[in-house]
């Protein structure tokens, strides 16, 4: 009886589970599905190339050379139901690597993703030992073992002299 | 008057030489115990007073530039080429700083007013104060040198003088800009006297931290200003240049943001060296690397290494900054190595949890932080010499990388406050962030209860953790306050808000602390509304309207002005909530005569909710009917009234505690009159 209802709460449960994840794939694919979602989500990935150093999306200046035509690619690529990769592509063939806004992830591209992280990663653990190395060293003061909830005492001390 | 302010230049640069090198014979000779023809005090005196007189120097410079402005005298090249006739007065005041000689001037003035007040100041320790006033003359000569040589603010036209100036950037005509790069300066020069005082305190192996107390209040009021600096370039770019955000990452901005971060940092870790004498030689070096990030900044926007929309042109005064840049690490370095032994700390931590160990942490964050952003600006140089091709470091990387690090500063900014000095016991932990815990989750549970899918979108994602760690933030700090203003109640019977009042006089410094990450908090709320962002593009002929959230935008007209300084086109746009009419916003865009160039003039309807952001785009040729681009900013009001708090904040941590005040009252009424005024001189 017990493992019976165990059994089938840890059906619910996987079921639960199941249809959640469906229901993600569904949100995001649904989203990736809508052409001006998508077109907006990569015109904010492109930089228009006029010079501006705007994400091309956003290039607002009067008699930009370049933005209409660039916004008019990418939709064009978008209608086609090219994949996103391969709209990249083409736009960093014409426009050349500077036109992404962030660099991609293959080559020598991939440290700058990985460097911040790493060293605030580091950082981190380096500080871990560091303050590892010094309570180490430093000598614990021992607990007066006459006085009961020494504790509270210290935390109270500590609040009422700050204030 | 050009030639006026081409000789209190050059007499400046005199000044400034003989205050470093009178100021440095005199120290040396201190030092060593051995005088010369004049003893080292007098000579050390003259130093000071030629210094202040430096001060007036450059002062009558920077006021024959304006003068020049102000006349219209065109045959000064940076008039010509930064004003016109028709340019509005206060424009022509921001002149001195909207070109580079102009600003390098500016920088140069701001240093010499800093130095003034340190040397007028120079009872506070006189030894100290000889020795920051010497360094700043280093600086000081540094600026001089260039106004003089290599970007002459002075240089004179050379043929026939043009009837009329090219005019100002039309990006730099907006209220803003008439305070935004001064207020941003005073941050950056600031840090220099920092920096002084603790490049002199370890050249003389300053004993005890007193060198600290003396320089805190230059810290927080420079830091200070470079808050406000930022967020006045903040708001101008999103009142000006029209793309609906307020933040880009572009160089310039990240420049301003690197000394900013190791600023924060140091005025967290400073506190450990004051209340427990450790983390001696970090602080040096967080000094040491703010003022450095400060002229690397400046190297960085205009050496033309990196390329940036802030119109500061390529020069070759990149060549003086690396060297000076060169030459003052070398300094820091060689006076660290020589008196290292100096900064030895007999304190250690003691606990992995504790409020000593939360600020370690704290500064780790904010040096990664800064790191992630000179990583991310220099990397395209780096790219370029690895693969040979050069890569653009937009807002997409920015926001994927940095916005990780910020949210765990956020989230010890709530955490560090309720840790106790030395050791934090698994029990108080449990007590004080039980509440803080309840509050974030159920924000959180509330936030996707209400639509936000944080699975959906990586912008909803951080935007939901982000309103989660506010609300334990605001919890945490709320509850330490009201924990602290309730002990006051009862010893006082006063009610809650006159005790909190109370609490924050009597611990200026920590209760304003506390005021100041309320008000960080505050801004991330506003920055991660951006995740919630609207915008709608159409052409807009009369009558007819456009939908965005709440709001219908109906057109009642477009036309065509012009003034002696400008042309403009605009709309005129009612606009509706629930059918009501709320407002009327005029959007424009104007071409500026002078300088033969367009700008936006954004109209902006705010409220605490959102903002409705109204860009005129300009005409469809074919049509001839303007087209008007909508945003609907969720939050960016918060961001303005967050730093309002922070100012408040940093205000109060400013202010004398009430107990010490008293004290010094007290004492005052005791010393009788002749002693007092026997002792002033001491």
């Amino acid at each position: 009886m017990f493992r019976s209802r165990a059994v089938s709460r840890k059906n619910g449960f996987t079921r639960i589970a199941q249809l959640s994840v469906l229901a993600i794939i569904v949100a995001l694919t649904t989203a990736a599905a809508d052409p001006t979602a998508r077109f907006d989500k990569l015109g904010h990935q492109l930089m228009c190339s006029c010079g501006c150093n705007q994400i091309l999306l956003e290039c607002n200046h009067v008699g930009c050379p370049l933005s209409d035509g660039m916004r008019h690619e990418l939709m064009a690529g978008v209608d086609k139901g090219d994949n996103d990769s391969l709209i990249f592509q083409s736009f960093v063939q014409k426009y050349g690597p500077t036109v992404l806004a962030a660099p991609g992830g293959t080559g020598f591209n991939i440290v700058a993703w990985i460097m911040p992280f790493a060293v605030l990663l580091l950082g981190i653990g380096g500080t871990a030992m560091l303050i590892r190395r010094w309570r180490l060293r430093s000598v614990p003061m021992p607990l007066p073992s006459t006085v009961s909830r020494f504790g509270d005492i210290r935390e109270r001390i500590r609040r009422e002299t700050e204030i | 008057m050009p030639e006026l302010g081409s000789f209190a230049l050059l007499l400046a640069l005199v000044l400034s030489g003989y205050t470093l090198v009178a100021g440095a014979i005199a120290l040396r000779q201190l030092s060593t115990g051995r005088g010369g023809r004049i003893s080292p005090e007098r000579l050390a005196e003259t130093a000071r007073r030629a210094g202040i007189a430096s001060f007036l120097a450059v002062s009558v410079a920077a006021f024959a530039l304006l003068w020049a402005a102000f006349t219209n005298d065109f045959s000064v090249a940076y008039i010509l080429h930064h004003t016109n006739r028709a340019l509005p007065g206060p424009y022509k005041f921001a002149a001195l700083w909207s070109g580079q000689e102009g600003s390098l001037l500016l920088w140069a003035w701001l240093l010499a007013t800093y130095g003034l007040v340190l040397r007028l100041r120079h009872k506070v320790d006189v030894r100290l104060t000889a020795f920051a006033s010497t360094i700043l003359a280093g600086i000081q000569l540094f600026f001089l040198l260039l106004l003089n040589f290599a970007a002459t603010p002075f240089s004179l036209v050379s043929g026939t003088i043009p009837p009329d100036g090219f005019g100002l950037n039309p990006l730099l005509q907006y209220p803003e800009m008439v305070i935004h790069p001064p207020m941003l300066y005073l941050g950056y020069v600031g840090f220099s006297v920092p920096f002084a005082f603790a490049l002199g305190a370890l050249m003389m192996r300053y004993p005890g931290e007193k060198w600290i107390h003396i320089t805190r209040r230059w810290t927080m009021v420079t830091w200070l200003f470079l808050t406000c600096g930022i967020v006045l370039g903040m708001h101008w770019a999103y009142a000006v240049l029209g793309w609906g955000g307020y933040w880009g990452w572009d160089p310039v901005e990240n420049a301003s943001l690197m000394p900013w971060l190791t600023g924060t940092a140091f005025l967290h870790s400073v506190m450990m060296q004051e209340k427990r004498g450790m983390m001696k030689s970090w602080n040096v070096w967080l000094i040491f690397s703010t003022f450095l990030l400060t002229v690397l900044g400046t190297l960085l926007t205009r050496s033309g290494l990196v390329s940036s929309v802030h119109a500061f042109a390529e020069s070759n005064i990149g060549t003086w900054f690396w060297i000076f840049m060169v030459v003052v690490l070398a300094v820091c370095i060689f006076t660290f190595v020589l008196n290292r032994d100096h900064l030895k700390t007999e304190h250690k931590l003691e606990a992995l949890v504790s409020r000593e160990s939360s600020f370690l942490f704290n500064n780790l964050v904010l040096l990664a932080a800064c790191f992630t952003i000179l990583w991310g600006t220099l990397f395209p140089v780096l790219s370029e010499y690895v693969q040979g091709n050069k890569v653009t470091m937009g807002a997409p990387w920015y926001n994927r990388v940095a916005v990780p690090i910020g949210l765990f500063l956020l989230f010890l900014t709530g955490v560090g406050p309720v840790l106790a000095w030395r050791s934090t016991s698994f029990k108080s932990i449990r007590k004080n962030f039980l509440l803080p815990s309840a509050a974030g989750l159920v924000t959180a549970v509330v936030l996707m209860l209400v639509g936000v899918r944080p699975w959906q979108d990586e912008g909803m994602f951080y935007s939901l953790v982000c309103y989660s760690l506010g609300a334990l933030v605001i919890t945490a700090i709320s509850s330490e306050f009201l924990r602290g203003a309730a002990v006051i109640q009862r010893h006082t019977g006063q009610n809650l808000f006159a005790s909190m009042l109370q609490l924050t006089r009597r611990n200026s410094r920590r209760y304003g602390g506390y005021i100041v990450h309320l008000g960080i908090v505050v801004m991330f709320i506003g920055f991660a509304g951006q995740a919630f962002n609207q915008s709608v593009e159409k052409e807009l002929g009369v009558g007819e309207a456009l939908n965005i959230g709440p709001y219908r935008l109906v057109s009642q007209s477009f036309t065509q002005d012009s003034n002696p300084n400008f042309d403009t086109e605009y709309s005129l746009l009612d606009v509706y909530r629930k059918g009501n009419k709320v407002t009327q916003l005029a959007p424009e865009r104007r071409f500026y005569q002078a300088s033969q160039t367009t700008q936006t003039m954004v109209a902006n309807h705010s409220t605490l909710a959102w903002d409705l952001y109204v860009v005129y785009e300009g005409k469809n040729p074919d049509s001839g009917l303007p087209i008007i681009k909508v945003f609907l900013n969720p939050l960016v009001a918060w961001i303005w009234i967050g730093v309002f708090i922070v100012i408040v904040g940093t205000v109060a941590a400013l202010t004398p505690n009430l107990q010490t005040a008293l004290a010094t009252a007290r004492v005052k009424a005791v010393i009788p009159r002749d002693a007092a005024v026997a002792g002033s001189g001491d």
